[in-house]
């Protein structure tokens, strides 16, 4: 388990890492998320060992990484950003300098260096300088140099910038394998990255930890906006007055006869959204679970006018939901889709990361796995 | 340190650099042998050690300007920060490999002044003390070098900056003779002062610590001018030649074994040492 106590980092005035607390348990994949800047990368470099923090402790299955260092960086293996690499060597010569360096046991050593290559897929390229490697076999030396000695935590930071699409791949096939095996930690901007590979998701941002979770829970915490998509069987005015009346309304922004032109080809939710807010936001596909009625309203021309509102609700989203359900009901216009958004990782991401810290957000995380 | 000193020594014995060093280190002491030892048939092997002393003016420089700066340069040193050694193994395993690689060529110049005994009368143990000496000095120098090459980034800077101290060192006691007015010491005083407040807010930067030393410096100057004015005619002259590390070793080359320059010349290794763990580190605490 790594443990992470307001960590914090100061470059002068500039305030890097902000009073961060998180934890992390082993078996899982973590990614670290966070716009450039936002500190990822002097978090890792603290948490490694490679950076002093100005204050806060960070704690690597009980080893303090600053007090005991030794035994705190036999837990850890790291790939900076810029794999630290010496080009003049062979892969092979590189990885039994770290594997001597790690304490790995001097007969172990071409054991282990020949397991860390089969397992990163250098075996073919043990004996061409380092300088002549592409950037992603490169990037596969600076892992397999973070496996050596088996450590119980593998830090990646970015392992997949600046490589080609069919690196990228591979090196995420690679980061999945080593998830069975190892707990890791990766840190990226990429957001289809991080969803793609994540179980559990830290997004950092102005230097604090604005978010830890997985990214379904991350979704539903964005859900839990109480933001509703309804669809109703009747006129804007009829409609504005039936959610005038109710006080499980906070707000909501009205899309005027929604009925589609085609039905069978463009269903309601396909028309734009009625402002700005609602782009950040995409109607989830159908979930039985969540959606009251049918996404899809389904209904022929020449058919009452249809009206599309997007709500936001008022305390629980349940009862908000069933007020508004028998409120329809008893104006007895047809309610034909109640659908809660959800916000794709892109969304959470945006919306997290875009404010200034409010100094509202939870300083001590958990993780949500 | 173990794994920092094979690799280091791979690194200098994988190219060229431990040859060319070796190969100029060589002949070098191989002119200045045959200048005074076979040419003028003088058995004294130490005076050939003696004139060769400028030669670690740039022979000093190429062994150690790549020691930290390329570490820095290629972002190596973050291995070498992650990987579970301290900065004293780190900087430990490179000075004793630096010093194989010097010492390795020194072991060939062993065997000159025994060469030189089979054809004349040499007193042995005045050479190889010389050659004692004249390891002792070398490694002093390398540790200022490594010293120096931990402070930037660049191959080129520190081999510069490493020429011209590795010059001060050889002609500061030679310079002590001009420094002869009152007026010339406190200046030159003062510069030192500066340039030592300056190391000292680079390795900390810190501009308290920096202005701290500064002061500390100038308040030791004003009261020895207030206090005894005519001690600040001779105070630079006498500290630089007490300091020069090429001065103690003529006393090597004039036959005497000195057990004191010998310390000197192992603390000075030690303050440098202990200089370069501490630049080291403070990369940790300033990124």
């Amino acid at each position: 388990m790594i443990t992470v106590e307001h960590l914090t980092k100061r470059y002068g005035d500039f305030t890097a890492v902000d009073d961060i607390s998180f934890t992390i348990e082993d078996g899982h994949i973590y990614g670290f998320l966070g716009p450039n800047g936002a500190g990822k990368s002097t978090t890792m470099n603290i948490m490694t060992g490679c950076l002093a923090a100005t204050s806060g402790e960070v704690k690597i299955d009980g080893y303090d990484i600053f007090e005991q260092a030794r035994q705190a960086k036999q837990c850890i293996g790291y790939l900076p950003e810029i794999p630290p690499l010496y080009t003049d060597e062979t892969p092979e010569e590189y990885l039994r300098f770290v594997a001597e360096a790690k304490g790995v046991a001097k007969k172990d050593i071409p054991g282990e260096v020949a397991r860390v290559m089969e397992e990163t897929r250098l075996t073919e390229m043990e004996n061409r300088l380092i300088r002549n490697l592409s950037k992603g076999y490169r990037q596969r030396v600076g892992i397999a140099q973070a496996l050596l000695g088996n450590p119980r935590y593998i830090i990646l930071d970015e392992p997949t910038v600046g490589l080609d699409p069919l690196q990228i791949i591979e090196i995420r096939d690679l980061i999945r394998e080593l998830g069975q095996k190892h707990t890791v930690i990766l840190s990226s901007h990429i957001l289809s990255e991080v969803q793609a590979i994540c179980e559990s998701v830290l997004i950092i941002a102005h230097g604090k930890l604005v978010a830890f979770d997985t990214p379904q829970n991350l979704q539903r915490t964005l859900a839990a906006n109480n933001r509703l998509v309804i669809t109703a069987e009747c006129d804007e005015a009829a409609l504005r007055a039936i959610l005038d009346d109710q006080t499980v309304v906070a707000d909501y922004t009205v899309e005027p006869d929604a009925r589609p032109e085609a039905p069978a080809a463009a269903p309601a939710e396909a028309a734009e959204p009625a402002d700005a807010a609602d782009t950040e936001a995409v109607p989830a596909p159908l979930d039985p679970e969540t959606a009251v009625l049918p996404a899809d309203p389904a209904v022929a021309p020449g058919e009452p006018a249809l009206c599309k509102a997007t709500v936001t609700l008022a305390g629980d989203p349940v009862t908000a939901c069933r007020t508004l359900f028998f409120a329809f009901a008893q104006a007895r216009c047809a309610l034909l889709q109640m659908t809660p958004l959800k916000a794709d990782l892109e969304n959470i991401f945006i919306e997290l990361t875009e404010d200034e810290p409010s100094g509202k957000e939870a300083t001590d995380h958990e993780s949500g796995v | 340190m173990k794994a920092v000193f094979k690799h280091e020594l791979s690194l200098y014995y994988h190219g060229l650099l431990a040859y060319v060093f070796g190969a100029f280190l060589l002949e070098f002491i191989g002119i200045g042998a045959m200048m005074y030892n076979i040419n003028r048939a003088v058995a004294n092997f130490e005076y050939a050690l003696g004139t060769f002393c400028i030669g670690f003016v740039a022979l000093v420089p190429i062994l150690t300007m790549r020691v930290m700066a390329e570490e820095k340069k290629q972002k190596t040193d973050q291995l070498l920060s992650l990987l579970p050694i301290t900065g004293a193994d780190i900087v430990l395993g490179k000075y004793f490999a630096m010093a194989v690689v010097f010492i390795a060529p020194m072991l060939v110049a062993c065997v000159y002044p025994f060469i030189f005994s089979l054809y004349g009368d040499v007193y042995l143990p005045t050479s190889y003390g010389a050659l004692f000496a004249f390891i002792c000095l070398g490694l002093a120098l390398i540790a200022i070098g490594m010293f120096i090459s931990s402070l930037t980034e660049s191959q080129g800077m520190a081999a510069g900056i490493c020429v011209v101290v590795m010059l001060f060192c050889y002609y500061s006691a030679d310079l002590a003779d001009y420094i002869s007015s009152t007026a010339f010491n406190v200046a030159a005083l003062l510069v030192l002062s500066a340039l030592l407040a300056l190391l000292v807010r680079r390795l900390t930067r810190s501009d308290v610590a920096g202005l701290i030393i500064l002061v500390l410096c100038v308040a030791a100057v004003a009261i020895t001018w207030f206090v005894s004015p005519d001690s600040l005619q001779t105070l630079l002259p006498d500290l630089m030649s007490k300091l020069s590390l090429f001065e103690r070793f003529y006393t090597f080359v004039n036959g005497v074994f000195d057990v004191t320059a010998i310390i000197y010349y192992a603390s000075v290794a030690v303050f440098f040492l202990f200089l370069c763990v501490q630049s080291w580190e403070k990369k940790r605490y300033n990124g």
